[in-house]
């Protein structure tokens, strides 16, 4: 938080990416941007839309219909001392390009006793709600925050938006980031010297004291909207923004549960083996005597994101259900 | 392979200390033979082996406090030969103890001590709850849930350890005493006894006439030593007017009345320095007035020297009680959990009696009887009592 009040401008989230795009474009010639319609279409979300004009073709670069030769492409490109930016179109995609960050981007420094680092950033975009179907809907950056190796970031705010790319593009180490597609009309005030931001720590969006709500990217409006309906029935729900999927921020979020003692954990990704039960697992494994409650998870049905829109929003969290898991959480052991 | 279990010595005991073993491996048992010594919070009792045959293992060591159920040794029964010493196997539910070196019972942490009270049904508590009481000092058996069935919260701690700082109690000492001991097992016993049982009362007066004269005479014929006490004639007629009426002889359990087709009667007898105990005269209602008398007063002299045996503690199927020698008229006792009656005789006094449309003095006496009414109806009840009157009246039938 700044000390001094900038003027503050309503924007997007799209809007806040952008900014982020062209300061880092501005700032080292080092960086470009790369990956499927990126610069004549604008980008699929038109997150780089008027990039290719302002930059050129040099640093805003169309690939293309193969993300395991782009992905490769821009983990040979950071190996030879360029910072660059590859966008996958949706994590979904991303998959065809898991070989290239598991086996390559994750394990070289590893592999070469610490002489080659790779300062990737890659951006994809990730969830559903948007009738995009089973191939195109699905949240993988609980996968990705498996591999040991990349840091795994999920902007959700604006400011967030606005402030990690540069941070990410700074860290010597693949950085996978995941902007949920629902998020990109999120509209918001943000300040005009907005910057660089943190991305080691989970922050607490809202304060709060009966209950915890562990969430992050396309879920936390939900969650502040679930919260606001909670203090309505005078239950005050803490809100936790993980923000950085890989490393785990459990400071914070042991910290909240210290203070509140009941948990719930809402996550966009299935149930099964998901960064939810992994937020579980360490909770049971660091602060067990602290439940008073069992911890309970709001994720997505176990089924392929459905097509049809009343399947696809009952398939993954919404404030209702978040309610409900919360007020279980709650009352059921009062 | 016979698996030796710590008995329950009454609805009220959890766990027993194993003060001595009264056998080893290797000895030859019987049916019925006294094996160890287990410290009860109603004092030391000596517990019976209902199997007979060579002890081939002792699991457990003296001095430690064993929850009831869990195994506390092996026997080979007869005819089954030694084989290698299998696994120690463990009683699904009780918590296991290391089979460490002999500890006190008052040197069990506090831990270990709620694992055991936790046997029969593990109380759900919030693992914060938990730590919560811990710290605050709280026995997390005694905090209550909000509601019903609901899990124990750091709520109802908090609630527990602010009504705990409202009624000051003087600090637990280090080694509770025996008498406190047996004051809480009462107190627990008597709590559920009136908290689960629907007791109803009866009470009526019996003209002890005929009984008295014919005591007088009997005893007259007897050296001191082997002369009847008052009550023993009562304990017989008790013990088969109880056989008349099986719904008040037996045990109440699991929603059912289980009856006992014997009479075991158990006789509340007052201990010293308080507390009391009402352990059992094996078949009561098929033994002679000489085998009864010389089973009380062994019961007694063991209850006063704190020996008493365990199938004593265990079996009794129905309590009588008799308070005539305080000057009480009547006694309308409290059920001890699972039986499911008690019956009272208060002191035999000269009243005046209509009979025949004559008022005459007679020897009389009140008998009572407390009964669970899930058990048996006041109407069984009552003919219980005209049967233990009917008895009275022909003494010499009673030997």
């Amino acid at each position: 938080m700044n000390a001094v009040t900038a003027p503050v401008i309503t924007t997007t989230y799209r809007e806040a990416l952008r900014m982020a795009l062209r300061e880092a474009l501005q700032r080292d010639p080092r960086v470009f941007l790369m990956g499927e319609d990126v610069g004549r279409y604008g980008g699929t979300y038109a997150v780089s839309k008027g990039l290719l004009e302002e930059f050129g073709e040099e640093r805003i670069r169309d690939t293309p219909l193969s993300e395991s030769a782009f992905v490769g492409a821009g983990i040979g490109a950071a190996l030879n001392g360029m910072l660059p930016i590859v966008e996958v179109m949706t994590c979904n995609f991303s998959l065809l390009a898991l070989d290239q960050i598991l086996n390559n981007a994750a394990t070289l420094r590893h592999m070469s006793g610490g002489q080659f680092n790779i300062p990737l950033v890659i951006r994809m975009a990730t969830g559903a709600g948007r009738q995009l179907a089973a191939q195109h809907s699905h949240s993988f950056e609980g996968w990705y925050a498996h591999i040991p190796g990349i840091r795994v970031v999920t902007p959700a705010t604006l400011e967030d938006a606005r402030g990690m790319l540069w941070t990410a593009l700074m860290d010597p180490d693949p950085v996978i980031m995941f902007e949920n597609a629902l998020l990109y009309n999120l509209e918001g005030e943000l300040a005009t010297d907005a910057g660089a931001v943190d991305i080691d720590r989970a922050a607490v969006r809202r304060p709060g004291s009966d209950l915890t709500l562990v969430t992050y990217g396309g879920s936390l409006p939900k969650t502040l909207q679930a919260a606001e309906r909670l203090a309505a029935q005078n239950i005050s729900a803490e809100v936790i923004d993980l923000r950085t999927l890989r490393p785990l921020d459990m400071t914070t979020v042991l910290g909240s549960l210290a203070k509140t003692h009941r948990m719930v954990i809402i996550d966009e990704g299935w149930k099964s083996g998901s960064l939810a039960a992994e937020i579980m697992a360490r909770v049971m494994e660091q602060a067990f005597y602290e439940l008073d409650a069992p911890i309970e998870r709001v994720c997505s049905a176990e089924v392929p994101i459905p097509y049809a829109r009343h399947l696809e929003q009952a398939a993954i969290p919404q404030v209702e259900t978040i309610l409900a898991a919360a007020l279980r959480t709650v009352k059921q052991h009062v | 392979m016979y698996e030796f279990h710590m008995p329950s010595l009454g609805a009220d005991m959890e766990a027993g200390t194993l003060v001595e073993w009264l056998i080893k491996p290797g000895d030859e048992v019987q049916r019925g033979q006294v094996v160890a010594v287990v410290e009860t919070q109603k004092g030391a009792v000596d517990v019976e082996i209902w199997e007979a045959g060579t002890v081939d293992k002792l699991v457990v060591v003296t001095g430690r406090k064993v929850p009831v159920g869990e195994l506390l040794a092996l026997l080979r029964t007869v005819g089954e030969p030694a084989a290698a010493a299998p696994e120690t196997p463990k009683t699904p539910g009780t918590p296991h103890v290391a089979t460490a070196p002999a500890i006190t019972a008052a040197a069990l942490p506090r831990a270990e001590a709620a694992a055991v009270s936790a046997v029969s049904a593990r109380l759900r508590v919030s693992p914060s709850a938990r730590k919560l009481a811990e710290e605050l000092g709280v026995d997390i058996a005694s905090v209550q849930a909000a509601e019903p069935g609901a899990v124990i919260s750091r709520a109802d701690v908090e609630r527990a350890a602010q009504a705990k700082t409202l009624t000051p109690v003087a600090a637990k000492p280090a080694a509770p005493d025996w008498h406190a001991q047996m004051r809480m097992a009462i107190a627990a016993a008597m709590s559920r006894s009136k908290r689960e049982i629907p007791h109803y009362y009866l009470a009526t007066n019996i003209d002890v006439t005929a009984v008295s004269s014919w005591l007088e005479t009997e005893n007259l014929k007897r050296s001191v030593t082997e002369r009847l006490l008052p009550v023993v004639p009562f304990m017989k007629a008790v013990a088969l007017a109880l056989r008349e009426v099986p719904e008040l002889n037996g045990f109440w359990i699991d929603g059912a009345l289980r009856s006992s087709a014997s009479v075991h009667l158990g006789m509340a007898i007052a201990m010293r320095g308080g507390g009391l105990v009402a352990p059992a005269i094996h078949d009561a209602d098929r033994k002679s007035l000489d085998q009864l008398m010389a089973d009380l007063r062994d019961l007694i002299t063991r209850v006063r020297s704190g020996r008493l045996r365990s199938s004593e503690m265990s079996d009794p199927t129905v309590t009588f009680t008799s308070l005539g020698e305080q000057g009480v008229e009547g006694v309308f006792g409290v059920i001890y959990p699972p039986q499911v009656a008690i019956v009272g005789l208060g002191k035999i006094t000269e009243r005046p009696w209509v009979e025949g449309g004559a008022v005459v003095v007679r020897k009389v006496a009140t008998a009572t009887l407390a009964a669970d009414h899930r058990a048996s109806d006041g109407h069984r009840g009552g003919l219980f009592l005209a049967a233990l009157d009917r008895l009275l009246q022909e003494p010499e039938r009673l030997r």
